[in-house]
């Protein structure tokens, strides 16, 4: 089996979570994700473009819905009108050669592959404490401590903090908005494929919340023991 | 197909068939044969029980046995559709009210037994459940209380 690709990327909806029986009688939490059909809008060229990518399109809009930017722009490959567009980078022209504008991708992209990284946003969890957000300990409920049970503590010294000067460093890790951003679930196994239904099902969790946008792409990192799985095919 | 239903499709295929199990009723002392894998070996060991609760539907269905192993009651929940549940054999039905026999875990003694289930024709025993104890008297006092 050779080495994944970075465009075996498929765009996808999360649907929702369930439990599965492996065939050793396991009993496991699966996400099930809608994959595609995607469309190619746009080809990337290092000559075109500078770089070499593939433009994915997912979930068909009505035209009245959209704008005619994008309108326009999936005319230009002939297709319908989509709400999301993701770009794929490819290692060169000939990887994002190999697609059509207007070209449908679907889940036989993931041929042979074992794991994929799943990219969301997650859940958005509005402004949160350091506990909540870094996993601080806070202080303790009594020995004299008043007003400060889940307070950050010290957030730095004086003005000798040399380099820094008397600022607070830079990235400290404080309270603030907390999820909704671009989180990347590493090599879930892949526990089935349905390519009748666009459904893929993946052991554990995947980012956000249900209906949420999902890129679905063969793992990019294994760990050792997972890498020879996927090298064996 | 809305969300609900898609993910119900999915897991269709692991869904356990109406024939494959018997029908369950709360109160049921039920076996229930659980494949246990040891190594590269596999056995059966039965887990002979009330059946106290079903919860939950489709692929998530549960249900929860309770026995009383060395005076200490144990209770285990099987996911009913768990290729692992070779079978379940209905021992004995009993009359129950209620649709969680929660109850059962304060009962010591005598007023632990559940009725069995009165007249017609499922009154009799499934398989070869007379029991040996005095049931009868038991079904004719609470029938006097009722």
């Amino acid at each position: 089996m050779p080495a994944t690709k970075k465009s075996q990327t498929i765009l996808g909806k999360k649907i929702g979570m369930t439990r599965w029986f492996t065939e050793e009688g396991k009993n496991i939490p699966v996400t099930v994700i809608q994959a595609g059909p995607c469309r190619v809008t746009q080809v990337k060229t290092v000559e075109s473009d500078g770089y070499a990518a593939v433009q994915l399109a997912f979930d068909e809009l009505k035209a009245r819905n959209s704008t005619q930017p994008v309108i326009g722009h999936d005319l230009k490959a002939g297709t319908e009108t989509y709400r999301v567009h993701r770009e794929v980078r490819c290692d060169n022209d000939a990887e994002s050669g190999a697609f059509e504008l207007g070209q449908t991708v679907d889940l036989s992209i993931l041929e042979g592959v074992k794991f994929v990284d799943v990219i969301g946003t997650s859940k958005g969890k509005g402004f949160q404490g350091g506990m909540v957000r870094h996993g601080f300990k806070g202080f303790t409920a009594s020995h004299g401590t008043e007003r400060k049970h889940r307070a950050p503590g010290s957030i730095g010294s004086h003005g000798t903090d040399r380099g820094h000067g008397a600022k607070i460093k830079k990235g400290k890790k404080m309270a603030g908005h907390m999820g909704d951003e671009r989180v990347t679930m590493r090599s879930l196994d892949i526990v089935s494929i349905d390519l009748t239904k666009n459904m893929l099902v993946v052991k554990g969790a995947v980012p956000g919340a249900t209906n949420g946008d999902l890129i679905i792409r063969a793992a990019t990192r294994l760990w050792k023991p997972k890498a020879r799985i996927q090298a064996k095919g | 197909m809305n969300r609900t239903e898609v993910l119900e499709s999915i897991v269709s295929g692991q869904l356990k068939a109406a024939t494959d199990l018997p029908a369950l009723k709360i109160g049921d002392t039920i076996d229930v044969h659980y494949r246990i894998v040891e190594g590269d070996k596999e056995r059966v060991q039965i887990f002979q029980g009330v059946l106290i609760a079903m919860k939950g539907r489709g692929i998530n269905r549960m249900i929860t046995v309770r026995r009383i192993v060395a005076n200490e009651g144990v209770e285990r929940i099987f996911p009913l559709n768990s290729p692992r549940i070779a079978k379940i054999d209905v021992i004995r039905h009993a009359d129950t009210r209620r649709a969680k026999l929660y109850y059962l875990r304060d009962r010591t003694g005598k007023s632990r037994r559940l009725r069995d289930e009165r007249r017609g024709a499922t009154a009799k025993p499934v398989a070869k459940a007379a029991s040996a104890k005095p049931r009868t008297k038991k079904v004719a006092k609470s029938g006097a209380a009722s």
